[in-house]
């Protein structure tokens, strides 16, 4: 028997990054932690972290998406995920995120008067969940 | 009467401002088709972001929230956002005014400015006001994260009791062809309308109040970014025709030099000929 499928739609302010028909099975950074979501689950809204969002189509394929904090709503068999940023994983620039890591890692070492640290932490959580997404892919290749 | 070789140069000199103009013409029109599609893709997050709000605002029992705070009015910002070139006929002009009558009579020392666009800050720079912030993008390219930087700033400049209240001018996108002036208030929010039929089914994680206040600054960035990339369509749009315009009127203008071309032209003819003539005529 196959698998029932809903929708899924990962939009962001400049773009519409996925959408498909076929997606049987999700999980989210929630930002009370991971959760996951599959066909016909009872309508909920939720605040996305910074983190890895997944999901399987029905060819049984998983992807990895970084996503920098957002909104999710599921209702009606239909998920649409509101990001502020979304990379599928392929589109990942690794050596950027990497740099950016490394950035964010001097900045709050250096601990000087003028750094933000919150927007340091935050950059530095964008730029590994970016790597853990890239990464991820890889490992199942 | 203006010599045959004058009148070359002048239709000369008109073809090559003929020829820029034109170029000028094409590559506004490639980037208005560039800001079209990217106003196109940003609307769906827009979009569905509104509809989010009015859920959320339905389910959420009470709201108060410092972006919904409505105190007296003393201190007023406005964002204006302007062009970012010349040669764009009268857009920057009428954005700027616009933004002039808007800010009215307020007195000087209330009003504060967020200026995007280098032809609007330089507009502003000569006047009286303060300006908090300004913002050039040298690219097409904003990124929604440059906005959002914007949008701290000025979010927090609410919270803070600096301002009372926080309108945005821009350029609304009609056509190529028109774009209005257009003034919305961005702080304090409008209370986002509620939906008709209350869909109670729904579950909040955080609860309901707690998303509402994380999704209002999200949209406030989201209500800059669109009007951003609307007026940036919006100057590509009055640089292609005024443009164009300019394009048309070299082309009647080197219609008329070459009439008067071909009459000086004319004219020497004659005068030579006659000239000849007139000495053949005192030889014999």
């Amino acid at each position: 028997m196959p698998e029932r499928a809903f929708r899924l739609e990962i939009v962001t302010p400049e773009r519409v990054v996925f959408s498909s028909d076929r997606v049987v099975s999700l999980i989210a950074p929630g930002v009370e932690g991971y959760f996951g979501i599959m066909a016909n689950r009872a309508p909920i809204v939720s605040q996305l972290d910074i983190g890895v969002l997944q999901y399987r189509t029905a060819d049984g394929h998983w992807e990895y998406v970084a996503v920098g904090g957002g909104f999710l709503e599921a209702a009606h068999n239909r998920v649409i995920v509101l990001a502020e940023t979304a990379e599928l994983s392929h589109e990942i620039d690794v050596q950027r995120a990497q740099e950016a890591k490394d950035r964010a890692l001097h900045r709050l070492a250096s601990g000087g008067p003028n750094v933000d640290i919150e927007r340091a932490q935050a950059a530095l959580r964008r730029a590994l969940a970016r790597l853990d997404a890239a990464q991820r892919r890889e490992s199942h290749a | 009467m203006a010599t045959a070789k004058e009148i070359r140069r002048r239709i000369r000199t008109v073809k090559n401002i003929q020829k820029i103009t034109n170029a000028m013409k094409m590559v506004a029109a490639a980037r208005l088709k560039k800001a079209q599609a990217r106003a196109e893709a940003a609307r769906p997050y827009a979009q569905k972001m509104k509809e989010l709000m009015g859920r959320l605002s339905s389910s959420a029992a009470c709201i108060s929230h410092p972006l919904l705070e409505r105190r007296e009015e003393t201190n007023t910002l406005f964002v204006i956002i302007g062009a970012e070139r010349g040669l764009a006929g009268s857009y920057n002009v009428n954005v700027v005014h616009h933004a002039l009558s808007e800010i009215g009579g307020r007195p000087v020392e209330s009003v504060k400015l967020v200026l995007l666009g280098r032809k609007a800050i330089s507009f502003f720079r000569r006047r009286p006001y303060q300006i908090v912030a300004t913002f050039e993008s040298r690219s097409s390219d904003v990124a929604f994260s440059d906005v959002q930087r914007l949008t701290a700033r000025v979010r927090s400049m609410f919270e803070e009791r600096e301002v009372d209240a926080v309108y945005l001018v821009y350029s609304r996108f009609v056509t190529p062809m028109k774009q209005v002036p257009t003034t919305v208030q961005l702080l304090p929010m409008e209370q986002p309308a509620t939906e008709q039929k209350a869909e109670g089914d729904f579950e909040f994680e955080p609860e309901a109040s707690e998303l509402l206040g994380a999704l209002l600054p999200r949209y406030l960035d989201t209500l800059v970014y669109q009007a951003l990339i609307e007026a940036q369509a919006s100057e590509q749009g009055a640089r292609m025709t005024a443009m164009s315009t300019a394009t048309n009127n070299a082309a009647e203008m080197i219609e008329t030099l070459t009439l008067a071309y071909n009459k000086a032209r004319q004219a020497a003819i004659t005068k030579e000929l006659t000239e000849i003539v007139t000495s053949a005529e005192a030889l014999t």
